[in-house]
């Protein structure tokens, strides 16, 4: 699916991406984790083509730069990590712009498969009975699952998501990728995300990379790559120790 | 009708805009017409109306003079200011889109100034075309728009990333003053009167005639149904670039094509009009309150609010204190300058309550 070979990006002259390399599958629900400044996000960017990169792209076997932005977005979606609307547009409108990719024509006229297809994102992340709401009038989970709504009703086979879940809470958290896992598992699409939370890491994802200061530390299984030392390394604080204090309060 | 996926976001309201308001422009135009220093009837301009544009008018009973007055002078005039209104504030609404700021527009922005700057360096340098005297006045307009419009936007990038408000109207600000300043140096420098450095600065139609409107209406026309081609993309802009990318747009190509666009627009009505402020601000302002954000009805509902709210301010600074006449921009700057408090008012406030 997607072969990212050799990437680096430089910004500023400096080196925030430096030479990863790594595969994600079919079915994948690839873990992108490492610590602030390790250059996930900026590795998403590139990927995007938002930022510029050295190192070879593939998507489907094919170089990524060549593939013109109607059919990258066909083939590849992203939920960003912050929204900030500035105009009153409804739920619907943003969601129904996740067709933008499918639709033919001037004027954007939604055919029925595409009313279809945003009528299903929308009771999947339980927006549908806030379709006509202005999306300035929404809190910031109700916000991020407009968005999501309008990344499923786009129908990509890839999902990028980039740290979604930062500024929710943990219910909206848990929420958010109760529905992305189980969209992606139901229609064998494959997810690359950036997470902060290692528990998330874990608990959803089929193999992770671990990044840090812009190299990989280490990738593989979830289970392989999220070990007490790996963290303990890369964070420089004792993850485990930290995490095993709050469960013995739990009992 | 726009498409709304059978949703019932499309108010009363929102359907019956365009009958309403292009029944309600139409009398506008004519009502327009017939007003003035020089009374003349409704029934009168009805028939110089019909005479003039269908050659069928019943002429009997009609001065001379008058039909001069309405079918040369206010005519093209009215005509003039709805095409610039109209043009003014689709070029707002595309700024504020691409932007995705709720004030950027021309004259925020400075690129009325910048514009200006360029009709009045052509006239100083003399830069004339001999098959059409005004068309080299419009294009030199139109060019330092587009450089205006490009090099605000660079200077914005460079100083924030983020594009803030605040940063881009300090630069609109201090453009604009740029700007100004050299065209009034330029015009009183040249020997030209201060009224003209007023025309720049305040706008006027005093004194235009068909040449002016024959110059506009081609490049008016073409120029906003190109924009409006453009709906979807503006609505993927207004969520902002990063995730128009996302959803597929060819952000890079789509973003000069409507910078070109917006240049010519302002250019245009720039070099027939001087800078006539706050228009493409107010209007989409206005206009989004009752079609709501999605371009597909918002510009073309733009266009004709515009075009009814030029007219109309220019109704007011020729009859209001009639014989003498006062810029149009007078107008238009007062009831821009409020509204922009407002939005700026309400913007930050509703920043300061999420964050």
């Amino acid at each position: 699916m997607l072969d990212i070979q050799n990437m680096s990006v430089h910004l500023d002259h400096k080196t925030i991406v430096d030479g990863v390399t790594f595969h994600v599958d079919e079915n994948d629900f690839f873990m992108l984790v490492g610590p602030n400044g390790a250059g996930k996000s900026t590795l998403i960017k590139a990927i995007m083509r938002i930022y510029s990169y050295k190192g070879r792209v593939l998507l489907n076997g094919r170089d990524i730069s060549t593939i013109r932005p109607k059919a990258l977005a066909s083939l590849v979606g992203v939920l960003a990590q912050e929204h900030q609307p500035r105009f009153p547009h409804t739920v619907y409108e943003v969601v129904s712009l996740g067709r933008y990719a499918h639709m033919r024509g001037l004027f954007g006229m939604l055919s029925q498969k595409d009313r279809d297809k945003i009528d299903e994102a929308l009771t999947i992340t339980g927006m549908d009975h806030m379709a006509d709401q202005s999306v300035l009038t929404l809190s910031g989970g109700e916000l991020q699952r407009a968005y999501l709504a309008q990344l499923l009703a786009q129908d990509p086979g890839l999902l990028i998501l980039d740290e979604p879940a930062n500024h929710l809470d943990i219910k909206y958290q848990i929420t958010l990728f109760d529905i992305i896992k189980k969209w992606s598992k139901a229609r064998g699409k494959a997810v690359l995300a950036v997470v902060h939370d290692l528990n998330t890491a874990f608990c959803y994802g089929t193999r992770a990379l671990l990044m840090h200061e812009g190299r990989v530390y280490s990738q593989g299984k979830v289970s392989q790559v999220l070990t007490r030392d790996n963290l303990k390394a890369v964070y420089s604080v004792d993850v485990a120790q930290w995490m095993t204090d709050l469960m013995k309060h739990w009992g | 009708m726009p498409d709304t996926g059978g949703r019932l976001s499309e108010s009363t309201w929102g359907l019956w805009i365009y009958p309403l308001s292009v029944i309600l422009f139409a009398g506008v135009l004519f009502i327009a017409v017939s007003l003035g220093s020089v009374q003349v009837s409704l029934s009168d301009t009805w028939n110089i109306l019909l005479k003039y544009l269908f050659g069928k008018g019943d002429m009997t009973e009609i001065q001379s003079g008058t039909e001069t007055i309405i079918a040369m002078v206010r005519l093209p005039r009215v005509l003039l200011a709805a095409m610039t209104g109209g043009a003014l504030s689709l070029a707002g609404a595309v700024m504020q889109s691409l932007l995705k700021n709720p004030l950027a527009d021309g004259s925020t922005l400075g690129v009325s100034s910048g514009g200006a700057l360029g009709a009045v360096l052509s006239i100083v340098l003399g830069i004339r075309l001999s098959f059409f005297p005004e068309l080299g006045l419009t294009l030199s307009s139109i060019a330092f728009s587009f450089l205006s419009l490009i090099f605000i936007l660079t200077l914005t990038y460079k100083i924030d990333n983020s594009l803030s408000t605040n940063t881009i109207i300090l630069t609109g600000v201090i453009f604009s003053m740029l700007a100004g300043s050299i065209t009034s140096l330029l015009v009183v420098l040249s020997g030209d009167s201060l009224k003209q450095v007023v025309f720049w600065s305040m706008g006027s139609f005093s004194g235009k005639g068909w040449n002016h409107v024959i110059l506009m209406a081609p490049v008016f026309l073409i120029g906003s149904l190109v924009i409006i081609a453009f709906s979807k993309e503006l609505n993927a802009f207004s969520l902002g670039e990063e995730q128009a990318r996302y959803i597929g747009v060819d952000t890079k190509t789509v973003k000069m094509a409507l910078l070109v666009l917006t240049a010519v627009l302002i250019g245009v009505s720039v070099s027939v009009s001087g800078t006539i402020g706050f228009v493409g601000l107010v209007i989409p302002h206005i206009t989004r309150m009752i079609t709501g954000s999605d371009h597909r009805k918002l510009l073309p509902a733009s266009l004709i609010m515009g075009g009814i709210f030029m007219v109309l301010t220019d109704l007011l600074s020729r009859t209001l204190l009639s014989p003498e006449e006062f810029p149009v921009g007078v107008v238009t700057s007062f009831t821009g300058a409020v509204i922009f408090i407002v939005i700026f008012y309400r913007y930050n406030n509703r920043s300061a309550r999420k964050y």
